[in-house]
């Protein structure tokens, strides 16, 4: 057990790419919690994915010991944490159990939409704050600008923030010091109750599902029984101890500390993140407040491109299920696609990333649906249905109104790019609420329809601002407005996966973009294919996609034969990468493809 | 004798043996340049296929050439050793583009060349590519009628494919091939293609090959009708039926592997498939609707696969083929759509 005035906590936060995962990896070198022979860059980002993708997707928590210039050793808790919005949950709920925030800001940047959407997250979590700014080695760092720009935006002194590179390791030193002068020791009462936080929980192949805590008061040991307040399951405790990262068995944990226990709990689903843990016995009475559970906001189908995989599929979506409380799924029933899973995600990186992983660690090819979000549709009869996927639309004589999410977004941009994200959003049917300037950049914030962002959104403001502008949003409320069912008939057969819901201004700008869309990604065949979009029994858009014409090999002779015939054989097998819809092949891409407009 | 000629006429010798004294329709000398062979290794060679194997009458012995002078210059010498019949590989009648397809010789080169050749042969082929990169439909045409005023007895016309994993497809891929025509414009080529032979008497007999009536490569032929060759000499494919098996053979690509392979293992194979009813009727189909005559049906269910039915139907209802008792055949709208056709017959 730890001194409670010997601990400090903190999560670092960033926006994405600021820096986070290479600052762990110093403070974790510099106090030689790992051998240098075994660092490596971004060692916290441990998953295939992350690593690849060079992104951080799930919090990290390690221990690391310090003694500090005034003689005395610490203990430093670090959380590491992601940037992109998509899991912008995981941030709220790891500044839960800690008391301050590093706030990471790229020194050749500046403040981005979630360095703000991260200091609000810390201010409401009444965290200390202590600004880094990194990547100072870079020579378009500029840290008077970046200070002055984070005291104007955010309000918090910077003039003395810390200069960092996390590349080469200047002012780890200083960065340790400050987390130990200026971070507040955590409070606790060792002789009280136990009474711990349910920070995260996840699953291990080795050990079971893995609970990482935060102890409030109270001591908890290897043996004792446990409580889950929520639940009242009572488990015996495996196994407790800290992540240096990897996981190192300790016999107690005091308050203040952050640790893991292991309990023969089956399965995630079994523990409820910011539930409070006490003891079986002589138990706090006092539960915690709790979070907010994660919810999936963007929806869409997932059907194995060969319908033999449908069990496959299953079997892997329960897996990945477990260990991701805010993936959601259901079975679907597609006409066109046979047997699939209508699938909730947090945002569109959250889905790929899901479908990735399906992909290659599962080895299934996937066809994924139009993603959709949520809409109340109210019904005549007063009665009110979630619609998570368009082609479940009811009979619209039975339908009084719908509503749909609306969210408030955050956008900075460079003032020179500032009309074409105006642009932008009002293409989006955006409702523009606020402009403010800091120096050169423009925040403005919109107004505007979830399902107008999910899908391609952030791309398009990337490219519009060159990579530029940052985006953050939170969602607010269902409003009506007037939305339809636009269907997609292809050779005159109704194609259900691509149905969508549309707002009725833009349905004929959408259905044309979309027709014209199909009719690049469909192949040509042996006879011409009618593409349409409709809105009820009413055609609004219509291509024609032509016969095939020359698909001939010009010389074929008798050294040609046996190469001739193994590509036929490929051509078959990557034909059952094609859906049939009556006699037309649809390859994989075409169902999200097909959505992506170029405005 | 020189290393080479002995692996040839060694070559031969082996597979003289395996598949026993047969009648020769025909002999190619195909495959890279033959025409830089030197006369007397045609020569050699003939002599020894003539021993080992019985030569039908009017036997049909081919030479693929380039147009250069250098090779025309031998073409007497490989009439005198038995040739009686060439190919020659003029590509473009217009010199920007023969550079373009990186050919080394003029058209007034090829010219020269070409009527040596048809002062020294009974039977001449010329071969063009077209579909080439900026080429517009006029231009062809134009270009196609002036080969036809040469009165060629036998056209090879090509469409220039770009193919993995050749010069061309390198560069298509590296993005470095601009021009090329669209599906429709090579359809249309195509088809003009048709019409012009067709009114100048030189109709296709098969996907890129037109002939005057009685005209046609009859070596060709063979392949398109699925019998059987030996393939001699580096890189030769062969197609043999030995014991009631249809063997697909190989020998080795590189001329140095070839060479020490037939002098070390005495045998330049490189690779010996018994090809599987199934494989077997893949081949005969893609071979044969190459052939405006198409396949004998008797020949397709002569095996024990039979085509996709809903396909035939399918294929039949939109016009791009044709059956009767005894033929399956492409139509002349389903020639040019070959590669689909196939796919939509092979489908389970
Ligand atoms: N030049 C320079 N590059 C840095 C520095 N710190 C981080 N980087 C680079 O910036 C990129 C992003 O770094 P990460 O540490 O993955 O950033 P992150 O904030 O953890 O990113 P997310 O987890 O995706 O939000 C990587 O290519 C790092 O090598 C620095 O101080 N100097
Ligand atoms: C094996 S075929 C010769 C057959 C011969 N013309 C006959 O019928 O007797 C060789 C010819 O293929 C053609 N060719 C080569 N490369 C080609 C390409 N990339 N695309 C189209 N045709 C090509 C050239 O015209 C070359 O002369
Ligand atoms: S690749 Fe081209 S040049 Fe070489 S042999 Fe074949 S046709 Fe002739
Ligand atoms: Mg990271």
């Amino acid at each position: 057990m730890t001194e409670l005035s010997k601990i400090r906590n903190f999560s670092i936060v960033a926006h994405i790419d600021h820096g986070k995962s290479t600052l762990a990896d110093r403070l974790i070198q510099e106090t030689n919690t790992v051998a240098d022979r075994d660092m490596k860059e971004q060692m916290l980002d441990s998953m295939d994915i992350e690593r690849e993708r060079g992104i951080t997707i799930k919090a990290n928590t390690v221990r690391i010991d310090y003694t500090a210039e005034d003689g005395e050793d610490y203990v430093l808790n670090l959380i590491d944490t992601p940037g992109h919005v998509d899991f912008a949950y995981e941030v709220s709920r790891s500044m839960r159990a800690v008391e301050g925030s590093l706030l990471v800001v790229d020194s050749s940047q500046g403040v981005e939409a979630q360095t703000l959407a991260n200091v609000y997250h810390a201010m409401e979590a009444d965290h200390e704050i202590v600004p880094i700014l990194n990547k100072i080695d870079l020579p378009a760092s500029d840290c008077e600008r970046v200070a002055e720009q984070i005291e104007d935006v955010i309000g918090i002194e910077a003039t003395g923030a810390i200069q960092v590179s996390a590349k080469t390791g200047q002012g780890i030193r200083e960065t340790l010091e400050a987390i130990v002068n200026e971070l507040p020791a955590p409070k606790g009462d060792a002789d009280a109750p136990l009474k711990a936080m349910l920070v995260d929980s996840w699953y291990d192949a080795y050990l079971g599902v893995i609970v990482l805590i935060r102890i409030i008061d109270g001591k908890l040991k290897k043996g004792e029984r446990i409580r889950m307040m929520s639940t009242n399951a009572v488990y015996p405790v495996d196994r407790i101890g800290v992540f240096r990262p990897q996981m190192e068995s300790i016999d107690e944990l005091g308050p203040g500390e952050l640790g893991f226990l292991t309990a023969s709990i089956k399965q995630v689903r079994d523990t409820r993140v910011g539930d409070t843990i006490t003891h079986e016995k002589k138990g706090t009475t006092e539960v915690l407040d709790g979070f907010k559970p994660a919810q999936p906001v963007v929806f869409c189908g997932l059907f194995p491109v060969d319908t033999a995989e449908f069990e496959d599929l299953r079997d892997s979506i329960e897996k990945l299920a477990l260990n991701d409380a805010s993936f959601s799924y259901e079975m679907e029933t597609s006409a066109a696609l046979g047997f699939g899973f209508r699938c909730g995600f947090l945002g569109l990186l959250h889905l790929e990333v899901i479908r990735d992983r399906i992909e290659r660690e599962y080895d299934i090819d996937l066809i994924t649906t139009a993603p959709s979000v949520i809409y109340h549709v109210h019904m005549r009869d007063g009665t009110m249905i979630e619609l998570h996927n368009p082609a479940d639309m009811p009979d619209l004589t039975l339908v009084d109104h719908l509503e749909e999410p609306r969210i408030k977004a955050t956008i900075l941009v460079p003032d020179e790019y500032l009309g074409d994200v105006l642009k932008l959003c009002q293409d989006r049917r955006g409702i523009q609420e606020n402009l403010t300037y800091a120096g050169s950049r423009a925040m403005v914030v919109y107004d505007l329809p979830l399902n107008e962002v999910v899908f391609d959104f952030y791309d398009r403001l990337k490219s519009v601002t060159k990579g530029y502008a940052s985006f953050d949003y939170v969602m607010t409320e269902y409003r009506q407005d007037n939305l339809v069912k636009m269907s997609v008939l292809v050779n005159d057969e109704p194609v259900d996966a691509l149905s969508t819901m549309v707002h009725r201004d833009r349905a004929e700008m959408r259905g044309r973009a979309m027709v014209e869309k199909l009719k690049d990604l469909i192949p040509r065949h042996m006879f011409k294919i009618p593409i349409q979009a409709a809105i009820g029994g009413k055609v609004i858009a219509r291509e024609t996609l032509s016969a095939m014409r020359k698909d001939v090999t010009a010389k074929c002779y008798g050294g040609d034969a046996s190469r001739k015939r193994k590509l036929l054989d490929k051509q078959k097998k990557g034909k059952k990468k094609m859906r049939q819809f009556g006699r037309v092949d649809i390859p994989q891409e075409a169902f999200i493809n097909a959505l992506k407009m170029d405005d | 004798m020189d290393a080479w000629e002995t692996a040839f006429l060694a070559e031969i010798d082996r597979v003289g043996r395996e598949t026993g004294p047969r009648v020769l329709d025909s002999v190619f000398f195909g495959g890279g340049t033959p025409s830089l062979m030197p006369v007397r290794l045609v020569d050699r060679i003939l002599t020894r296929v003539r021993e080992t194997w019985h030569l039908s009458n009017n036997c049909e012995i081919t030479l693929e050439a380039n147009p250069t002078s250098i090779e025309a210059d031998k073409f007497r010498g490989f009439r005198d050793a038995g040739v009686n019949r060439v190919s020659i590989g003029i590509q473009a009648l217009n010199d920007p583009d023969l550079k373009k397809l990186g050919r080394l010789h003029s058209v007034s080169e090829a010219m020269t060349a070409l009527e040596t050749a048809c002062n020294t042969f009974n039977r001449v082929s010329f071969d063009l590519i077209y579909a080439r990169q900026d080429q517009s439909l006029p231009e062809w045409q134009a270009e196609l009628n002036r080969a036809l005023d040469l009165e060629p007895d036998h056209l090879s016309l090509y469409q220039l494919t770009i193919e993995d994993g050749t010069a061309f497809g390198d560069r298509f891929a590296k993005g470095g091939l601009r021009g090329l025509p669209s599906e429709d414009l090579s359809a249309d080529m195509y088809f003009a293609t048709q019409e012009i032979c067709d009114h100048k008497g030189l109709p296709a007999y098969e996907v890129s090959n037109h002939a005057r009536p009685g005209q046609e490569s009859r070596h060709n032929l063979i392949y398109w009708n699925y019998g059987d060759y030996a393939g001699i000499g580096p890189g030769a494919h062969g197609r043999l039926t030995l014991d009631g098996e249809k063997y697909a053979t190989e020998t080795h690509l590189a001329p140095n592997s070839w060479l020490s392979s037939v002098s070390a293992n005495r045998s330049g194979e490189s690779v010996r498939d018994k090809i599987s009813e199934q494989d077997q009727y893949v081949e005969r189909l893609l071979m044969g609707l190459r052939l405006h005559g198409g396949i004998l049906i008797q020949h397709l269910s002569s095996i024990s696969f039979s085509p996709n039915a809903s396909s035939i139907n399918e294929l039949r209802e939109n016009g791009l083929i044709s059956v009767d008792e005894t033929r399956l055949k492409a139509t002349p709208e389903g020639r040019p759509l070959l590669n689909a056709i196939l796919r939509k017959l092979l489908e389970d």
